[in-house]
């Protein structure tokens, strides 16, 4: 073992004030757990600001609660699909299964006592912090929340205040946050990748890790490729924006008859350089999921994962494959035809590893004695979502039909379901099972389940219908159905999914009540409520500081030790010595 | 070790989450076979769309077979293995059965990849001929303006300058140059039936797009680039043009026509519109 690990598990005494302990904590659970509330509250402002759209979109004339003016203009619309995208997809579906459950579980999935470096933990976790107020702040700058989408496209982004409203200081807040978010997650990525490397206990083999920790490793190593690149695209946007360089921006642009002092940039070097980072973003929202999802299936089904080998290398293959796909977002875009052909083959390549996973997570429940608590029922809902989501992007990666189907509500369907909702359903599914862990008490299972039969059907009802608008030609981001007149026979559809989005809104607080309620009032847990078999599962619940009260554990086997013929129990643990398990038959 | 209650397996919860697995997946296929008019984009007016029609069932099937059989499985397995106190069946994998659908979704998906080449090569790769009708499309927040070379077949020179919409040269053209004298600029594309017709997409400001979804076609319009995009319509009507490009706040009423018409009708609008300085 590393003189790191050590150094880590010497853990010197604990803190003792409120915000030592709290606040600027270097605890890696305490971290997680802020990381998590960050999401939480990021969500939740995420599912208003999408609630409000939604009724916007089919009562257009109706008076909204938190909109300026009370009726929403076309601006205010833009400016909350930007809004929405950037808070959910960095703030959200980044920043929970990453720097939450990732925070929070892979050090004692692998049998460590902190992250390696917790002091760079806590600022991570501190830098994200100030993105998102950045990000909120840029509501309440002159001008307002920028309305270029969460893919900031120049030179609508990069020219200063004269592309529209919340072009000016709100467009500069937004390139602030998610500059100080790719700093916090470059930040997050080092300390995963290293705390991988080095800190697993011994007998911890990279093949005896559970599915959870190569989830979090690989994204770990995406973030860390693919951050780099955003940061370097946001500092070129700042400068266009402010030092008067012309990185996106080429010769002759004319906004409001005047020809803007600009020339030589190219604006599809920012959709490269974007897509660089955002493709592999994706990956960054699902893996951990996709690695929560195999560790709940598993332990529920009572099965050890279905060729969990293969599932590590999936794992693996889909994060490489992840940076050479980035060209399927811009095969209209005017980039050169071959080499959207050539990323189309790619991206038809990743379908590859995904239906090695979908078809191993069949594999696992398949014979098993499924055990349909919540977070079983969360994993089961993440894989026929997964699949629905997963194979409308088949159609999208071929340049051919992306001619019918890019820029409509088919692709706001698509990766809503695959890297919006599936997604979530990891972070829920994660939620319920570690739950007891991290606060020592149960969830209910009832409102548990009501949340989870009026999410599950919810989803479908909201992002199903979806494609078909899509299809039939309903473009996205359009404040206002009256202008195009093919558009408006698609409004019943869309009424049909408002209304779905606002009982599977209500829904969530559902869950709200269940967490919070929990926290204070739920069945105290066990150390080991699930009988699951990782090292998690072996400390108290809550775990102490140094995760297990100075007893290291050592592994002797893999993670998904369930149901093993001729053993004791239908599960082993990953730390029971071998004699342990051979007095027990 | 605490013993969990029984509660966990029963097979209402099972039944339930397979019922709407099930539901989920008959209603889908449903609107996918009945094609009702909310689901389904008009006829394709060109043989390119056609293909693109093409590709998109044959992916549709493949998808489609791929969604109901792992779907259906799902809540299959969901139901049938739910806990009634039996033991799992204990297995780690199947190295046979991970080489047989591994290789089976590279061929099926690759396959699929690389059969949708000729949709797009058919389109994308070529330039259309010498010949074919030649349009400017220039785009900014939040109009489409088309331009026509006029008479003499050549386009005149654009100074961004002289751009200034309020006294009516949205493209800024350069009076000193006679080969823009004969120039029309109009804000809805009208094109004559079966001939190719060649597109040179711009844009002034910020990015836009040219989508007709009975053409199967769009196209960004870049600021800086000029992006050719060709096509022959088979059939007379008026299609609507429109931004797929988040543009600004106007882009939702940032659209279009166009109109297909017989050849005669189309000379008829050249002529109509030809400048009067032009000497048409």
């Amino acid at each position: 073992m590393s003189s790191h690990a050590h150094a880590a598990h010497a853990m010197p005494h604990a803190p003792t004030g409120f915000i030592s302990k709290y606040i600027f904590s270097t605890d890696h659970k305490v971290i997680g757990i802020q990381y998590y509330l960050l999401a939480l509250t990021a969500v939740m402002v995420g599912i208003v600001l999408s609630l409000l759209m939604r009724f916007h979109l089919v009562w257009p004339g109706a008076h909204l609660p938190f909109v300026v003016g009370g009726i929403m203009t076309p601006e205010q619309y833009a400016s909350l699909v930007t809004m929405h995208g950037t808070i959910m997809v960095f703030f959200v579906l980044t920043t929970a299964p990453q720097g939450g459950f990732g925070n929070y579980f892979l050090p004692i999935q692998i049998g460590a006592a902190d992250m390696a470096f917790p002091r760079l933990n806590m600022l991570s976790f501190w830098v994200t912090f100030l993105a998102f107020v950045c990000i909120v702040a840029a509501f309440f700058v002159p001008g307002g929340a920028p309305l270029s989408g969460w893919t900031g496209y120049a030179p609508l982004s990069a020219l200063n205040g004269v592309t529209g409203p919340g072009e000016g200081w709100g467009q500069t807040m937004w390139i602030f946050s998610i500059a100080l978010f790719c700093l916090g997650a470059l930040l997050g990525a080092l300390n995963f990748i290293a705390t991988t490397i080095d800190l697993r206990a011994p007998g911890m083999t990279l093949f005896r890790m559970p599915l959870t920790c190569w989830g979090w490793f690989v994204t770990a190593i995406l973030g860390l490729l693919a951050f780099g690149v955003l940061l370097a695209g946001g500092i070129l946007l700042l400068l266009d924006r402010s030092a008067g360089t012309s990185f996106f921006i080429p010769a002759g642009v004319v906004v409001n008859d005047q020809v803007q002092n600009h020339s030589g940039g190219s604006p599809l070097l920012w959709q490269h350089l974007f897509w660089f980072f955002g493709h592999p973003e994706v990956y960054i929202a699902i893996l951990p999921g996709m690695g929560v999802a195999s560790h709940v299936l598993s332990t529920f089904s009572r099965k050890p994962v279905f060729g969990y080998r293969a599932m590590a290398m999936a794992i693996c293959a889909i994060g490489f494959l992840g940076f050479m796909v980035w060209g399927h977002h811009m095969f209209v875009s005017g980039m050169s035809p071959y080499s959207g052909f050539a990323f189309s083959v790619l991206t038809m390549s990743i379908g590859v590893p995904s239906a090695i996973k979908t078809f191993n997570w069949l594999g696992t429940v398949w014979g098993g004695k499924i055990q349909l608590h919540t977070p079983m029922l969360f994993a089961l809902g993440f894989v026929s979502l997964f699949v629905s989501g997963g194979l409308s992007g088949l159609f999208l990666a071929q340049p051919a039909v992306d001619n019918l189907l890019h820029g409509t509500y088919y692709v706001v369907a698509h990766f809503h379901l695959v890297m919006g909702v599936a997604a979530i359903f990891g972070i829920f599914a994660a939620t319920y099972f570690w739950f007891p862990k991290m606060f020592g008490r149960m969830m209910s299972e009832p409102l548990g389940k009501l949340h989870f039969w009026i999410t599950f059907a919810g989803a479908y009802c909201i992002f199903m219908p979806m494609h078909f608008i899509g299809i039939a030609g309903g473009i996205r981001r359009y404040a206002d159905y009256t202008a195009v007149t093919y558009l408006p026979p698609l409004q019943p559809l869309h009424k049909f999914i408002t209304i779905a989005a606002f009982i599977t809104g209500a829904a969530q607080l559902v869950f709200l009540w269940n967490f919070f309620w929990s926290l204070k009032f739920g069945e105290k847990a066990s150390i080991n409520p699930w009988n699951a078999t990782t090292l998690e599962w072996t400390t108290a619940s809550p775990p102490p500081l140094d995760n297990f009260a100075g007893n290291y554990p050592s592994v002797y086997r893999g993670p998904y030790e369930f149901s093993v013929p001729g053993a004791a129990s239908d599960f082993i643990m990953q730390d029971l010595a071998p004699e342990a398990v051979a007095r027990a038959k | 070790m605490r013993i969990r209650k029984r509660n966990s397996g029963s097979a209402a919860a099972a039944a339930l989450l397979a019922l709407l697995i099930v539901i989920m997946v008959v209603a889908t296929v449903y609107v996918f076979v009945t094609r009702p008019p909310w689901s389904v984009p008009p006829d394709p007016i060109t043989s390119v769309g056609a293909a693109v029609d093409h590709q998109y069932q044959l992916t549709l099937y493949v998808t489609g077979v791929v969604f109901v059989l792992s779907q259906l499985g799902l809540a299959y397995a969901i139901f049938r293995f739910r806990d009634r106190g039996q033991k799992a069946h204990f297995t780690r994998g199947n190295n046979t059965m991970e080489v047989l659908w591994t290789s089976a979704t590279i061929i099926l998906f690759i396959g699929l990849g690389l059969l949708g080449r000729k949709a797009w090569a058919d389109v994308r790769f070529t330039e259309a001929p010498p010949d074919a009708i030649q349009v400017e499309v220039t785009t900014n927040q939040f109009v489409f303006n088309f331009r026509y070379p006029g008479a003499d077949g050549k386009f005149g020179r654009l100074d961004p300058k002289l751009i200034s919409a309020s006294t009516g040269n949205a493209l800024g053209l350069d009076p000193s140059d006679p080969a823009g004298a004969d120039d029309i600029v109009f804000p809805t594309l009208t094109v004559p039936v079966n001939r190719e017709v060649d597109l040179q997409i711009k844009s002034q400001d910020v990015i836009h797009n040219f989508f007709v979804r009975e053409l199967r076609l769009q196209q960004d319009a870049v600021p800086g680039m000029v992006i050719p995009l060709h096509f022959t319509a088979n059939t007379i009507g008026q299609y609507e043009i429109v931004c797929t490009q988040l543009c600004g706040l106007g882009h939702y009423r940032m659209r279009s026509v166009m109109n297909v018409v017989s050849d005669s009708d189309y000379q008829k609008f050249l002529k109509e519109q030809a400048p009067p300085a032009s000497g048409q």
